[in-house]
């Protein structure tokens, strides 16, 4: 405890607790926790940023993680590259968007931005089905995978083009009880 | 490809979104809206040119200019500082990247310390600096403690393990013992270093004083196991109970008023606990975002907020995934079945039977309790007990405890409900089996306590008269001896039967024999079925782990409504035995240890699992609903109840609420007993509760309008989308929809919602 570690400058300390919802304590912990999925790449001093991206195999075998359908594109919309290869900036970012204190109105942007597959800002009738296939385990038939992606496009699509822009996901989203409990992993 | 373009936009478009969001007032009155992003920058480069100057030197400027310079544009300066001040503090609720908020951050913080510097030129600059350095100081002391509160949060990482195992819903009861473990340790300190510590520090000691001595009669057998074990011998006569207080006035060196700190401690339990669970139920009424069971979006949500982001066990992934496939399936049928009732008035008729079969248990298991009270009250008469008709009251109200809810499980099967209806159904009827067992109980208390007052008036003159006999005798046999006889051992006294540690004992006896059942609940039902369905199956024909029995699930709702009741007797019974609380802490210690342990050891996690969120504040208002019930009977007795005249802290008064009248007449100064009188006049009162009555109903309605409030501006809100959707798709270009809140909209805003009744939400 204390000031005793010489990974961050203070200064990065204080700019990442103003950045994110989390404790120094807990930063500190996170950034254990990066570290260990690669001890020979991370290096031990942060101080002057190294550019350090971990390959998304990694992340997603963390075990937070590793059971999570949408474990891919959580990598993907956090990663900067795209790709799921995360930096500690984005692992940080993810984790407290993630986290118990994130608000409701952020947490429903990312959970937008993760359901939507083609990256296309609007989630169409593909993307549900890519959702509800993962969610499934691809148990269901297709007719059953159609009707309930209709069914979802009909609740949810206010401004009826048929498919849920950002608007409608989080007008939906933000009445749902169910969504700030679920939508939540705890490091 | 198409992320990466998304994000060189969003990067050149971020620090000028913050300022506008800022400056959005500046930018209804600008002229030009090409570049509105222009100008706050434009105007601040200028101050910031300007102050420069001025602070550059040029002293042959005359003060009067450089004063005039600050008028104006000290403040728009102030202006854009705080507005930099307030996009720090939120900067984390902006869904940016980590780089581009740490960038920005970088360069709010920059111009916040060099104008917070600059502009403390001139008037009151000490002061201004001073007043910048507290306020840092305060943040960085805010956050230490946030920092320091949060690593005091004890079973972080066992929670969060059974957590990853069993999903929210199992986690939600840990977090609730863990959080009746914290009020639970605030209650005891209060007790323990108020009314327990003064007496044994300052007090007469162990055996000074008829009431904190063992009997003679019952010294022979006041260390035997057993009878430690039922609460009497040196237990009864010792800090744990009521009767052993004395009801001096002042003690020590101090002057400590124990009685009147015994009766305000009391008191104070229930108005703490009261305070702490309105405050939560607040809190969690704020998170929960909605009420009832809409089918507005029953299959959006389900497809968005189904899966447990927070699983992180292969096996109850398995479960989850199966629960959901479950669920849509379900929800398919329901959707192209249109439910046709068939059969409703046979549906309605087995409903009928099985409430009636209910209301009959119900009343069995009432005077069930209400005859085994009656017994156990001959049996305290009788000697020679076998240990079941010693305990034979906590048996039976354990037992029902167990097998009732199992039963009316079964019986519900008739009336085929919803599955979450279901639930609270069996939620009320359990709690009400215990509530009414509970009362019952408290009846035969009653009478208990009735008898033995009327044996006090008895005794009282039984042992006047005792004290002067051996006065009559010592004088009578010592005629040599002139000087004050010697006086009675404190063992040989009569003693009055002390109704009050009476009732403390029971609740104590209550509460152990409860904790028995509890643990060897789970060892027998969880941990013993286990080890038998593991090894036995090696040699038995079926399959015990994928049959009948397997091993058990976590039968949350039981466990909770078990934790709530066993606090409601914890209130009730406090004030007779300040013990019992450091015993309900011990318990719920071990409890959350052993029961960590055993969901994690014998239980699988549940096949349907229980929704946590919006069922805490109903768990709440169970408590909070035991903790009215439990301060009536307490109240009562404060108020209508003589006290023992020879035991406890109150003994010799009229009323225990006396002690508060004598402490007002002889402590406090004298207006203040006028004062007291006249607040305390119903012709006071009753203005006081109406005034209270219409607070209430004015506050109700105007969380009523505000509200209704928030559904029009809702509506409002998505009527504007959805015209400003039809726009973009009309006219592309015309709206940028990143930028929808201000700009060219603000203005025509309230003429577009005033139109508004075409949209359909």
């Amino acid at each position: 405890m204390g000031n005793k570690q010489t990974i961050f400058t203070s200064q990065q300390l204080d700019a990442y607790q103003d950045c994110t919802y989390f404790t120094r304590k807990e930063i500190l912990r996170l950034f254990h926790r990066y570290r260990d999925l690669a001890p020979q790449l991370v290096p031990l001093d942060y101080k002057n940023q190294p550019e350090v991206r971990l390959p998304y195999e990694l992340i997603g075998s963390m075990p937070e993680l590793k059971d999570n359908p949408f474990r891919q594109r959580i990598a993907e919309v956090f990663s900067e590259d795209g790709e799921g290869n995360m930096t500690l900036d984005d692992f940080l970012d993810m984790f407290s968007v993630l986290s118990e204190m994130a608000p409701r109105d952020l947490k429903a942007y990312y959970a937008f931005k993760i359901y939507d597959f083609n990256n296309d800002d609007f989630i169409c009738k593909s993307d549900l089905e890519k959702t509800l296939n993962k969610l499934t385990r691809n148990e269901l038939t297709e007719d059953e995978v159609r009707m309930v992606c209709e069914k979802v496009i009909d609740e949810a699509d206010l401004d009826n083009d048929g498919r849920l822009s950002l608007e409608d996901f989080q007008h939906m989203i933000m009445r749902a009880p169910d969504f700030l409990s679920t939508f939540h992993i705890r490091i | 490809a198409a992320s990466e373009d998304g994000e060189d936009e969003d990067e050149d478009d971020e620090p000028p979104k913050g300022r506008r969001a800022a400056n959005k007032k500046k930018a209804a009155q600008a002229d030009e809206e090409d570049s509105d992003d222009d100008i706050p920058q434009r105007r601040c480069n200028e101050a910031v040119n300007h102050l420069m100057f001025c602070l550059s030197g040029d002293d042959s400027k005359s003060d009067e200019e450089e004063e005039s310079m600050s008028e104006g544009e000290m403040a728009k300066l102030m202006e854009e500082v705080e507005e930099k001040k307030k996009l720090i503090a939120n900067i984390r609720n902006k869904p940016w990247r980590m780089r581009r908020r740490l960038k920005v951050l970088k360069e709010a913080q920059q111009f916040v310390d060099k104008f917070e510097g600059a502009l403390g030129k001139g008037k009151g600059r000490k002061l201004y600096a001073y007043k910048v350095m507290m306020m840092k100081k305060w943040i960085k002391f805010q956050r230490d403690f946030e920092n320091f509160r949060t690593s005091c949060i004890p079973w972080e990482r066992k929670i969060k393990e059974v957590e990853s195992h069993f999903g929210s819903s199992v986690a939600s009861y840990f977090i609730f013992l863990r959080w009746m473990y914290g009020m639970n340790l605030v209650l005891f300190s209060l007790t323990f270093g108020l009314v327990v510590i003064p007496e044994v520090l300052m007090g007469l000691p162990y055996g000074s004083i008829p009431r904190k001595t063992v009997p003679r009669d019952e010294q022979a057998t006041a260390m035997d196991y057993s009878v430690l074990m039922d609460f009497n011998g040196y237990c009864k006569y010792s800090v744990l109970f009521y009767g052993y207080y004395n009801n001096q006035r002042t003690i020590g060196l101090l002057k400590f008023r124990l009685p009147l700190s015994y009766l305000l401690v009391g008191i104070g339990t229930f108005g703490y606990s009261l305070m702490v669970v309105i405050r939560t139920m607040a809190k969690n009424a704020d998170v929960g975002g909605g009420d009832g069971e809409d089918n507005e979006f029953t299959f959006a949500w389900k497809m968005f907020t189904s899966w447990d982001y927070l699983i992180g066990n292969a096996e109850t992934a398995d479960n989850k995934y199966a629960s959901i496939t479950t669920s849509f399936k379900e929800s398919i049928v329901d959707e192209q079945e249109n439910q046709k009732d068939e059969n409703i008035h046979l549906r309605r008729f087995l409903r009928v039977l099985a409430n009636f079969l209910i209301t009959c248990t119900l009343g069995g298991s009432g005077y069930l309790i209400y005859f085994v009270v009656k017994r156990s009250q001959e049996f305290a008469n009788m000697d020679n007990l076998s240990w079941y008709e010693k305990n034979e009251l906590e048996i039976i109200m354990s037992l029902l405890g167990l097998v009732g809810p199992m039963l009316f499980e079964t019986i519900a099967e008739l009336e085929e409900y919803h599955p979450r209806i279901a639930l609270k159904w069996q939620l009320g009827r359990i709690f009400a089996l215990f509530l009414g067992n509970l009362y019952t109980f408290l009846l035969a208390l009653f009478d208990e306590v009735n008898s033995k007052l009327e044996e006090e008036d008895s005794i009282k003159n039984a042992s006047i008269w005792f004290v002067k006999e051996y006065y009559a005798n010592y004088s009578a046999n010592n005629p040599n001896d002139t000087g004050t006889p010697p006086p009675i051992d404190p063992a040989d006294i009569i003693r009055g039967p002390c109704w009050e540690t009476t009732v403390g004992i029971e609740f104590v006896k209550l509460t152990i024999s409860d904790i028995q059942v509890t643990y060897l609940t789970i060892l027998i039902g969880d941990f013993l079925r286990a080890l038998i369905v593991r090894f036995l199956n090696y040699c038995w024909c079926w399959d015990l782990e994928a049959g009948w029995p397997s091993y058990g699930e976590f039968d949350i709702s039981g466990n909770v409504l078990g934790l709530v009741f066993n606090q409601g007797m914890i209130w009730m019974g406090a004030f007779y035995a300040p013990g019992l609380l450091g015993i309900n802490v011990l318990r719920l210690l071990t409890s959350m240890y052993y029961q960590c342990w055993a969901v994690m050891a014998c239980n699988v996690p549940h096949e349907r699992v229980f929704k946590a969120s919006k069922s805490n504040n109903f768990y709440m208002g169970l408590l909070l609903l035991i903790l009215f019930l439990s301060l009536l009977p307490v109240v009562y007795t404060i108020m209508s109840l003589p006290p023992s005249f020879d035991c406890g802290p109150f003994s010799g008064k009229e009323r225990m609420f006396d002690v508060i009248m004598e402490t007002i007449d002889l402590d406090l100064p004298a207006f203040m007993g006028t004062l007291f009188g006249y607040v305390a006049n119903p012709g006071l009162i009753i203005p006081a509760v109406l005034l209270m009555v219409l607070a209430i109903y004015y506050l109700n309605s105007v969380s009523e309008a505000y509200k209704n409030a928030n559904m029009e501006l809702k509506k409002k809100m998505q009527m504007v989308s959805i015209l400003c959707v039809q726009v973009h798709n009309n006219c592309p270009g015309a709206c940028d929809s990143s930028a929808r809140p201000q700009g060219t909209w603000t203005s025509t805003w309230p003429t577009r919602a005033r139109q508004g009744s075409r949209a359909t939400p």
